[in-house]
């Protein structure tokens, strides 16, 4: 896949991989087995019928292809872009035992990318069924839920606290790794689905869950509002003016666009040598929204090595290629600060692996007199986040000791109808996680509200509709959720 | 949504808005504040909520017009306007708890969003002194919404053109004199002011809560921009307060912090001015080409 050139794209904030062409995706599709039992499908957390899509590319069956990857994955996308693939479809590919991978990733994407470009869309027939549910939170759990309810005929309202939708995948995720047409496209599709999105609420604050349940009219309820709250390591020197969360960085460059300021009003004192705490996806993001804000030099700080490191593998590439200096084993002891209380270094200690720990990953354990210093202006902590406390402080939900919300393995919460997943449950995850759980409660709701699992069928257009599916007339008894793509137009 | 149904100046720095979101009117409690976006490229800023009407569906914003977005907003909002945007109510609500006698004290922008605590007290059956402070008498305002509910009331002026000739402190000072007997001091106002009156009241020993105002992005806890020290611990101003115990707040830490951004509030307010100082020009040329 053709990506921008490091020197050129450190300079600008669009799209660094460029995606496949036409004849690179189905040069790649057919690489593809087609297993008979293909092992890539239980490795995706929702569950794509990866070879069946991959065939319809190989059969240049596009839209098809789209009408499959539709049913179980409402942001390709997107999850093209941001979905760690190399440890999930990827990681369990029959091909790669012998060579690369089939890129799924790449191709999922292509396909994402060329409905956005077609204003291809799926609208099945949705009847109705009187269920009213309500999402708390717009990013990629509530978004996958809210899909899966209204598709089978809930009327869904989409709480977001932020003037725009999208969560995490606005505020956080960088334009040149996700561009905000990608989301806007993909949003879109779930307000053609009827689902209706309210900005600018917080949920916990305008009104409570219990409030929602009892006075608003919802029969259910899903919480997906992610984990919030930036740690930091209470080391000395973080209160001084320089230092913030990656959070912090994001979003205002990402949502707020401070890297127009004075175009746009929300200031960011960007530093001319950043070092960022962590080395995750986020430590990856804020280390290369700096570079292209201009920042001269940018540290990377994480106190394993890179083969722990949770980014995927990709994007600690490219940061890489960008001219990230890494400083792997290496701990921050102190920030530095001078008299008007402006960072300016960061004293380390350097580490080594010892005995694995709880997690299974090697401890590292600081070296005695290995301290060292750097200059830097400012500091940037990606070490994760803890649990967002406002549905706490506002609902009787159970939280658990770290302060997530306590969800059975339906994702049912302590209060009945009320269902969580995503971030606010599992602590800092991926979007794809996230977008599973958002399935997974899905289900349980459907459950829950005694709604029949119903199959949605999509008639491909290039198939020349007949007025029948499998040989059965769509307004026959047992198919009266199936209607043709032209019945709707 | 989000239209500003009525609007008031208390002075050229101060104005009022009145804003419809009936929702949040039916939220609100004292000690709780919005965050507002003026227009589509506007910056996030927080605002106590200095009112509410449930019957009305309106909550009141007391501003003053300081920086390039407030100063911007007095120009701009106007009666039927709309803002971009309108978020909250944040923060955890004050304690008002079952006190039998409290003082609130409000100085310079902490004057307004000390009035929905201070008539919460009074409607909790608390003695309820209220302490007020302005530059000069020119720009006192709602002393009559205040008088309601105040069992005392005390105005200082800078200058001693109204009432007490000194800071918020001289009437905190006089209040604490005349009772023996105050359960708990409120003060919210710029930090300064409000560091002023935990001194004033930690020799005694006497409970005083501040209400913080820092520099915030999102207010839900996300951002940890607002971040103080309590206690010597970290708290998010967004989602662990605003409200805190005035003798544990590192003051000089959050005011330190509330530098953080003041050159680039300095070029957002020149270049504004600036642009303000072509259009009048060029209103100017227009008028006089007319008149040729």
């Amino acid at each position: 896949m053709a990506e921008q050139d490091p020197k050129v794209r450190v300079g600008n904030f669009s799209e660094v991989a460029l995606g496949y062409t036409e004849k690179e995706a189905a040069l790649e599709a057919e690489r593809c087995l087609m297993c008979a039992d293909p092992t890539c499908i239980s490795g995706c957390p929702v569950e794509i019928d990866i070879p069946g899509f991959i065939q319809a590319i190989c059969d240049k069956d596009i839209r098809g292809a789209y009408d499959i990857m539709m049913k179980d994955n409402l942001l390709p996308a997107i999850c093209g872009r941001v979905c760690p693939q190399e440890v999930q479809c990827e990681a369990v590919c029959t091909v790669a035992d012998t060579l690369e991978p089939v890129a799924v990733g790449r191709l999922e994407r292509w396909l994402g990318d060329v409905a956005v470009k077609e204003g291809w869309t799926n609208l099945p027939y949705i009847e109705p069924n009187g269920f009213k549910v309500g999402m708390i939170g717009s990013g990629p759990a509530s978004i996958t839920c809210a899909a899966d309810m209204a598709k089978a005929g809930c009327d869904v309202t989409v709480y977001e606290a932020f003037h725009v939708p999208g969560g995490v995948l606005r505020y956080g995720i960088p334009e040149f790794r996700l561009p905000n047409y990608v989301i806007d496209s993909e949003i879109q599709n779930l307000t053609r689905l009827g689902v209706k999105i309210e900005c600018n609420t917080l949920v916990g604050r305008l009104f409570t869950i219990e409030q929602m349940l009892d006075e608003l009219g919802f029969d259910a309820v899903f919480i997906g509002t992610g984990a919030g709250y930036p740690s930091f390591m209470r080391i000395p020197g973080e209160s001084l003016n320089g230092v913030m969360s990656a959070n912090e960085l994001l979003t205002r460059v990402n949502l707020m666009r401070a890297g127009d300021f004075p175009e746009y009003d929300t200031p960011l004192n960007l530093g001319k040598k950043v070092a960022v705490i962590g080395s995750g996806n986020t430590a990856m993001d804020a280390m290369r929204v700096s570079l292209r804000l201009g920042a001269e030099k940018v540290y990377c700080v994480y106190r394993r090595t890179r083969a722990e490191s949770p980014a995927r593998a990709e994007e600690v590439h490219h940061a890489e290629e960008e001219g990230v200096e890494f400083h792997w084993l290496t701990a921050p002891v102190e920030i530095l600060g001078d008299d008007d209380g402006n960072v300016v270094g960061m004293r380390n200690i350097r580490m080594e692996l010892g005995e694995p720990d709880d997690s299974g990953r090697r401890r590292p354990v600081p070296i005695e007199g290995s301290e060292y210093e750097f200059e830097a202006d400012m500091i940037v902590y990606a070490i994760g986040t803890n649990a967002n406390p406002i549905i706490g402080q506002t609902s009787k939900i159970k939280l658990n000791k770290w302060g997530y919300i306590d969800a059975d393995e339906n994702l049912a919460t302590s209060i009945a109808g009320v269902y969580a997943g995503g971030d606010i449950v599992t602590g800092g995850a991926t979007v794809i996680l996230a977008m599973g759980a958002g399935r997974k409660a899905a289900r349980s709701m459907k459950a829950y509200l005694g709604i029949t699992e119903t199959e949605t069928v999509y008639q491909a257009e290039t198939k020349k509709p007949d007025g029948k599916l499998f040989g059965i007339d769509a307004g026959q008894k047992n198919f009266s959720r199936v209607r043709l793509a032209q019945a709707q137009v | 949504m989000f239209e500003i149904t009525a609007r008031e100046d208390f002075s050229d720095v101060t104005y009022l808005l009145e804003v419809e979101h009936p929702m949040l009117a039916k939220a609100a409690r004292p000690g709780q504040f919005v965050v507002v976006i003026s227009h589509e490229h506007g910056e996030r800023i927080p605002l106590t909520i200095a009112d509410f009407d449930r019957d009305k569906g309106t909550i009141t914003l007391v501003i003053q017009a300081v920086g390039k977005t407030t100063l911007e907003m007095q120009q701009t909002c106007k009666v039927g306007s709309r803002l971009y945007s309108v978020v909250g109510p944040m923060g955890v609500p004050t304690e008002i708890g079952q006190y039998k006698k409290v003082v609130c004290v409000g100085g310079g922008l902490g004057v307004a969003p000390v009035f929905p605590q201070l008539r919460a007290f009074k409607e909790s059956g608390a003695y309820v002194i209220g302490v007020v402070g302005f530059r000069n008498k020119d720009l006192l305002f709602w002393q009559d919404k205040f008088e309601k509910y105040c069992d005392e009331f005390i105005v200082c002026t800078d200058d001693g053109s109204y009432g007490i000739h000194g800071l918020v402190t001289a009437g905190l000072e006089k209040a604490i004199e005349e009772h023996s007997d105050i359960e708990q001091v409120l003060a919210i106002g710029p930090p300064i002011m409000m560091k002023a009156c935990a001194e004033t009241t930690r020799p005694r020993g006497l409970k005083t809560v501040v209400s913080l105002n820092p520099i915030m992005v999102d207010g839900t806890g996300m951002c940890g921009g607002c971040r103080v020290s309590v206690d010597g611990k970290m708290k998010f101003g967004c989602v662990d307060g605003p409200d805190f115990d005035a003798h544990k707040v590192d003051f000089d830490e959050l005011l330190l912090r509330l530098s953080r951004f003041v050159p680039k509030e300095k070029q957002a307010l020149e270049k504004w001015q600036k642009e303000c100082r072509i259009q009048q020009q060029a209103g100017q040329l227009i008028d006089q080409q007319k008149t040729h």
